[in-house]
């Protein structure tokens, strides 16, 4: 229950205020402005507590989405839903800024109508929003037209109407996961996790039934047991069937069916969402080694050495490699000097930032800086942050891997095979820290 | 200051200000302060020497980051150096620097103060005012230190520009309010005070901030100041508005200058000197003179700054307190400003008036503004002005217009803020009592207060006006009443319930004539309000229906009808419960002659007994109840209506009733009145202590053997004890037997028997001489409260004593309570026809009286813990002025008369004893433990002893004697 939502820009300002219950006062936008927007200290945590009231804000640029209740409401779902009202709000008008906020102020309100009633929210699915939130509004419909918008938001299927048509029935499959970890100056991973998204297009004509199928080892294990493909199964399985740790789904996925039979099938909203989302922690393929090396020459000096390995196929291709080495807050002066790419000192930033277009698989570059320190009367040691990387892979660092996605529509006269498919796994960095 | 020239814009500074101006979030800003800290890093390591404006400007911005709240570690040796730069600017950043982030780092102020040394030294006056300034900004113990000496020079030099001067004086009074103890006037200070002359006015109001707060400090070394602040001030309200002017402020002249003249006049009593005085009270009249003139300006600036002045010559007047002439004009003048359209006016003069108040001479002229004053109060907007207006009316209240201001005041209350409503409900409670002539009109008030405003109405307040109906008979009649007609408001505070219900159990009988009044209908009214109090109160409630019973014996089955209910009988609250069963029996068993006896009507409490002793009394409650546990059960049960809860409700009441004078004392401090303070703040404890000095003299003495020994024998005088009688009296305490006394003539011999709370002391008189005694007479007094604490019966002995005989005495002790003074005895006789008048202490102690009682551990542990009101206990730590011997400490501790405890405590170097000091009053159980430090250096070795009894003086008293055996 949510009391009522606001956006502000980066000076504080209300863009956007729309209040859904009486407990949320004017007084509540001012509260969260003094005491959030420009509170004296930067306010890390998402949730803040002021008299009895709490925000729920998240940031996008310069702009602050800001959940007020009075009651004691679930976070999560909260957090979900200002996550799901940014992906409506970019899916129409593109990047969340303050210029585009207050150029479509008028369907923004109207969206709010739409997905949040009395403060519960209600159908945010894009695609449905689209047939009746418009930006040239619904003036030339006729009778018809506005019935089935009514079946739709009300029928059993929310997501996808009935009746699309295309002429190619074409499906994009893109696997995209991040990375994460901490890595000890010694090598030792401290800790390790993969996030990863499912995200489909799908442009399929009428009602169709899809499954989806993927190395899970579960599932894979199942089908071993079942003994309808057992030897092959273990052939192929043996090494690359995958754990997931846990995983959720849209909601089009029959999750009554993955419980009882592991199985991932659905019929596909129309156009881009989210199938699913999963954690893997067990077996992650880390794409780069960073090897560091820092030396201290006397009060005034340092020497630092960063070696980056690349650990996959010589065949893929690494893209976006960014490695940030922090420099202490007293660096009165850099020298740089690398064999591959570009670096160089940023002091807004107090770290070195070396970048690498390209990179291939089971190579190795290195860079080495001389830092020059100013003395100072602070007692204080430098804290050593570690060195953070950035880049983009090829391949699903967690060994996800799509065994298949069936198509099936009873009605419609096409098959599976007539349907085109593309599969893609891009592997990009998320926290991807070596300490030095 | 110089202007700025062309090249001192720092267009880099204002770039990077604008930068961050323009900065859309914190992490923007953040990155651009990183990138200019990194700049001016790179910057300051350069190899190549940076100019003196780069550096400036380098300076200037570390000192803006650092304003934004980032922190700074590195600049500061170049802001020093900018120190010794010749230009203005240079050096004024670099102080700036140096004033605003500068910590006590050693190396640093080193070098900071060397610059500023030169600074001070160099003759420009600038220079030295910068420096000045600097210092004072900083005002670190290391400044004071460094230029404690070099200023007051400065500021006295006659070749000083008057610029510096100002700057000097006011630098000396930052570092004497820093660190007064460095900043040593001395030589000066005649010096300083002659400032009050100079030609130049800002070095007059500059030295007398200065003068001022030395002068309050040590006033004797600054008392020519007087003198001279008065001629310069009767010269400054003298002279023509235009003769000052610069110092003329919207034609005032210098009113900032005559504010801290007569402020500082106020450190003073009046001049002696007529001279003066009469230029003084001149100048206070011309001052008062010219509040009536016509305003030369229709600006505000006008009257503030007339007004601050006329303001502060009233404070000053009040502060004089001498002459009645300027008193009352002062009064008249305030109260002009009384209906003054100006909030702030209105509020200073009510202020000033509630101090006039107190003046003997103007407290009538004050008076007669007590409908303006009743006016303020119940129309001012303003809460403050209302509160003032409160604040003068309690102020100027006294017996002739107590009526009046009361009632206003209550009519008041009604509407009063929230903020005052306690504060003003004390007032008037203090007020009724105060000035109360006629105790129906003070049970009116305190009645009304309460249904006014119940809530604010402490506890004491309703206390005190069940003390004062019980007290008085001919009001009691008029209360019961009186509360049975407040009863009858449909809603009524529980404060008055908790009035109504007691008053009509113990009263109720005085209005049962009237058949509106019935005993059922009092009943029935108490018991409808029982369903919406608190516990308290319903158990008090409780008690009243009791005593109804006894009262009206015809309320008996409705009474115990509702006693038996299931709501009170099993009441889930234990007082409660046990009150509902308890009288529910009472009333079935006993016979109404019992009943008649057990709930008789309350006793008059001790009238206005001092509440210092009440407290002391409080102090003492608890450990008496575990002593007296049995017979004050059987009297809970029977004796005093069995209102234990009333009881001592009341007994908190008189135990507690400082408490609201002392409140009252801390709200009266937001009054200004300084006078009055005094008289209307404790005058609760006035009322209390009227009657008896002598008790609380008696509470009060607990100093030992001081003795002031009482003439009790009429012939002649018993000497004074001799001075060591004191020592004598300790060798005694573990030891029963011994030599009491000796000199050339005479030895007295000691042999002492106890058992229980009886003992006998056979005393052995020696002559040592060969010549006879005569009229040889020995007594044996005590003095003070010890005649009832101890009974003493002595045998007479004969009045001649041969030489080299001895004679014997017997003593019959019986301890009746616990003491703590020692009998004197005094022995007259004469040898060779000189009088001998000998005084000594007898040695009968508290301890003498110690029955040992052994138990094991547990037990002793089990009674330790229960005695562990901090009361209960006394504790010493002392050194030991002989050896640690552990049997010698045994013997003591045997001798003191306790058990000596083995393997009780767990450390065996602790002795632990046990024993029950025996009076005819009572038993007072005895734990003691003694912890040595046996293992510290012989000359270091230390006691604890603690003592805990179940009586506080017991424990105190043993303790003392005991700390002085080891």
């Amino acid at each position: 229950m949510i009391g009522g939502l606001f956006i502000y820009n980066h000076k504080g300002e209300v863009l956007i205020s729309r209040v859904y219950r009486d407990d949320i006062g004017r007084n509540a936008v001012d509260a969260f402005r003094v005491n959030v927007i420009h509170a004296r200290q930067q306010v890390r945590s998402p949730v803040t507590n002021i008299a009895r009231t709490s925000f729920f804000h998240v940031k996008r640029s310069n702009i602050w989405l800001a959940a007020v209740t009075k009651q004691n409401v679930n976070a999560a779902m909260v957090f979900e839903f200002l996550y799901k009202m940014c992906d409506v709000m970019a899916s129409y008008f593109g990047k969340i800024s303050e210029e585009n906020i207050k150029n479509n102020f008028v369907l923004i309100y109207e969206l709010l109508d739409e997905i949040l009633d009395f403060g519960y929210p209600q159908n945010s699915e894009t695609g449905s929003l689209k047939t009746f939130i418009t930006q040239q509004g619904i003036k030339g419909q006729t009778k018809e037209e506005q019935s089935q918008i009514t079946s739709q938001v009300t029928g059993q299927i929310g997501w996808r109407r009935e009746g699309i048509k295309y002429r190619r029935n074409e499906l994009f499959l893109d696997v995209l996961e991040s990375v994460n970890l901490l890595m000890s100056p010694q090598g030792q991973v401290l800790s390790a996790h993969v996030s990863g998204r499912v995200v489909m297009k799908s442009y399929l004509s009428g009602m169709p039934e899809c499954k989806f199928g993927m190395n899970d080892k579960i599932i894979i294990d199942k089908a071993g047991k079942g003994g309808v493909t057992n030897e092959a199964g273990k052939s192929t399985s043996g090494k690359q069937s995958i754990a997931i740790d846990d995983c959720t789904f849209n909601q089009c996925v029959r999750l009554s069916k993955f419980d009882s039979e592991r199985s991932i099938s659905f019929i596909p909203p129309d156009g881009e969402y989210e199938l699913m989302r999963y954690r893997t922690t067990k077996d992650i393929i880390l794409p780069f080694r960073v090897i560091p090396l820092v030396r201290e020459v006397g009060r005034t000096k340092l020497e630092v050495k960063v070696v980056i390995k690349s650990n996959f196929k010589p065949s893929l291709l690494a893209q976006k490699i960014e490695v940030r080495i922090p420099t202490p807050l007293n660096t009165s002066g850099v020298q740089v000097i690398c064999m591959k790419g570009k670096a160089k000192y940023k002091a807004s930033e107090n770290a070195i930032v070396w970048k690498i277009k390209r990179m291939a698989g089971m190579k190795e570059s290195q860079i080495s800086a001389e830092i020059e320190l100013l003395p100072t009367n602070d007692k204080k040691k430098w804290a050593r942050p570690p060195i953070s990387m950035n880049f983009e892979v090829p391949f699903a660092p967690s060994g996800l891997k799509v065994r298949y996605l069936k198509v099936f529509e009873s009605k419609l006269n096409y098959s599976d095979h007539d349907v085109i498919k593309w599969v893609r796994y891009i592997g990009r960095s998320g926290i991807y820290e070596t300490r030095c | 200051m110089p202007a700025v020239s062309k090249g001192d814009g720092m267009r880099g500074l204002a770039v990077f200000i604008s930068d961050i101006r323009n900065c859309k979030s914190k992490e923007a800003e953040i990155k651009r302060i990183n990138k200019e800290l990194a700049n001016i890093r790179s910057k300051f390591k350069g190899d190549k020497a940076l100019d003196g404006y780069s550096k400036k400007k380098y300076v200037c911005k570390l000192l803006f980051i650092f304003l934004l709240g980032h922190d700074i570690d590195f600049g500061h040796m170049e802001a020093v150096n900018l120190l010794s730069s010749n230009k203005y600017t240079e050096k004024q950043i670099g102080y700036l620097f140096i004033s605003v982030l500068v910590n006590s780092n050693s190396e640093l102020i080193r070098l900071i103060n060397n610059a500023i040394k030169n600074d001070l030294s160099s003759r420009n006056p600038t220079f030295m005012c910068l420096a000045l300034h600097c210092i004072a900004n900083v005002g670190s113990r290391e400044m004071a230190e460094a230029f404690a000496g070099e200023i007051p020079r400065i500021l006295v030099a006659g070749d000083t520009m008057d610029s510096v001067k100002q700057s000097a004086a006011l630098c000396l009074l930052r570092l004497y309010k820093a660190s007064p103890d460095l900043v040593l006037m001395g030589e000066w200070t005649s010096r300083v005070v002659h400032l009050l002359n100079d030609q130049h006015m800002g070095v007059v109001t500059a030295a007398i901030s200065l003068i001022t707060c030395l002068s309050s400090k040590n006033p004797d070394e600054f008392k020519t100041c007087v003198s001279l602040a008065v001629s310069r001030l009767s010269r400054i309200v003298s002279s023509a508005s235009t003769d000052l002017q610069d110092y003329t402020y919207y034609f005032v002249p210098a009113p900032w200058l005559s504010c801290k003249l007569l402020r500082l006049l106020q450190c003073y009593p009046p001049p002696e000197d007529g001279a003066v005085k009469g230029r003084l009270v001149e100048c206070l009249e011309t001052i008062l003179n010219k509040a009536q003139e016509p305003p030369k300006s229709k600006k505000v600036q006008h009257s503030n700054a007339k007004n601050a002045i006329l303001f502060e010559a009233i404070s000053l007047i009040i502060h004089y307190d001498s002459e009645p002439n300027l008193l009352v004009r002062a009064c008249n003048q305030l109260g002009q400003f009384l209906q003054h359209r100006e909030t702030n006016l209105r509020y200073l003069a009510l202020e000033s008036m509630c101090t006039l108040a107190s003046s003997e001479f103007s407290h009538e002229a004050v008076k007669t503004h007590i409908e303006t004053v009743i006016n303020a109060l119940k129309t001012e907007r303003d809460v403050s002005v209302r509160q003032r207006a409160a604040d003068l009316l309690y102020a100027m209240c006294d017996r002739s217009n107590a009526k009046q201001i009361v009632a206003e005041m209550l009519s008041y209350l009604e509407t009063a803020d929230y903020s005052i409503r306690e504060e003003m409900v004390l007032k008037v409670a203090i007020l009724a009592e105060k000035y109360a002539v006629d105790y129906s009109w003070y049970v009116d008030t305190i009645l009304n207060l309460i249904r006014i405003a119940g809530d604010y109405v402490s506890e004491e307040v309703w206390y005190r006006v069940i003390q004062i109906v019980i007290n008085r008979d001919d009001v009691q009649g008029y209360a019961a009443k009186t509360v049975f007609e407040a009863l009858q408001a449909p809603a009524c505070h529980e404060n008055m319930v908790k009035v109504g219900g007691y008053i009509l159990g113990e009263f109720g009988n005085l209005i049962a004539g009237d058949p509106r009044s019935s005993p059922l209908v009092q009943f029935n009214l108490l018991h409808s309000k029982f369903h919406l109090c608190s516990v308290p109160t319903r158990a008090l409630l409780l008690s009243a229906y009791i005593k109804f019973i006894n009262l009206f014996p015809e309320t008996k089955a409705t009474i115990q009808e509702v006693l038996r209910s299931d709501s009170q009988i099993r009441n889930s609250d234990v007082e409660l419960q046990q009150r509902a069963v308890e009288y529910l029996k009472l009333s079935s068993i006993a016979s109404t002659d019992v009943l008649a006896t057990v709930l008789e009507e309350m006793p008059p409490f001790p009238e206005r007994e001092s509440s210092i002793l009440a407290k002391l009394k409080k102090k003492k409650g608890p450990g008496a109840v575990s002593v007296e546990l049995e017979d004050g059960k059987e009297r809970g049960e029977l004796n005093g209506g069995g209102d234990r809860g009333g009881d001592a409700a009341i007994a908190a009441s008189n135990a507690s009733t400082p408490s609201p004078s002392a409140d009252l004392l801390g709200l009266r401090s937001t009054a200004p009145v300084s006078g009055t303070t005094p008289s209307a703040g404790s005058l609760l404890v006035d009322v209390f202590s009227e009657a008896g000095p002598s008790a609380t003299s008696a509470g009060v003495n607990d100093d030992g053997f001081l003795s002031s020994a009482p003439p009790t024998v009429a012939s002649e005088d018993p000497a004074p004890p001799l001075p060591e009688s004191d020592e004598l009296l300790n060798k005694f305490v573990c030891k029963n037997n011994g030599v009491l006394f000796e000199n050339q003539l005479l030895q007295i011999g000691i042999k002492s028997e106890y058992r229980q709370n009886l003992g006998r002391m056979y005393l052995f008189y020696g002559n040592k001489t060969s010549v006879q005694f005569v009229s040889f007479n020995t007594t044996v007094s005590c003095p003070g409260e010890l005649q009832s604490q101890l009974n003493v019966q002595t045998k007479t002995v004969e009045p001649l004593v041969e030489g080299g005989a001895q004679v014997q005495q017997v003593i019959n002790i019986e301890c009746l309570t616990d003491f703590i003074d020692a009998p004197l005895l005094n022995i007259k006789f004469r040898y060779g026809g000189a009088l001998q008048n000998i005084s000594l202490k007898l040695p009968v102690t508290i301890n003498k009286f110690f029955q040992p009682t052994e138990m094991a551990a547990a037990d002793f542990f089990q009674r330790w813990k229960q005695l562990s009101q901090p009361q209960q206990e006394a504790q010493k730590i002392f050194k030991a002025s002989h050896g640690m011997d552990t049997e010698v400490l045994k013997a003591k501790l045997l001798g003191l008369g306790t058990a000596l405890l083995e393997n009780v405590d767990p450390n065996p170097e602790n002795y632990v004893c046990a024993g029950v000091i025996q009076t005819k009053a009572q038993q007072v159980g005895c734990l003691l433990r003694l912890e040595p430090n046996a293992q510290a250096q012989p000359g270091e070795q230390m006691y604890r002893l603690t003592l805990r009894s179940s009586k506080d003086t017991v424990s105190q008293r043993v303790c003392d004697l005991l700390a002085e055996q080891f």
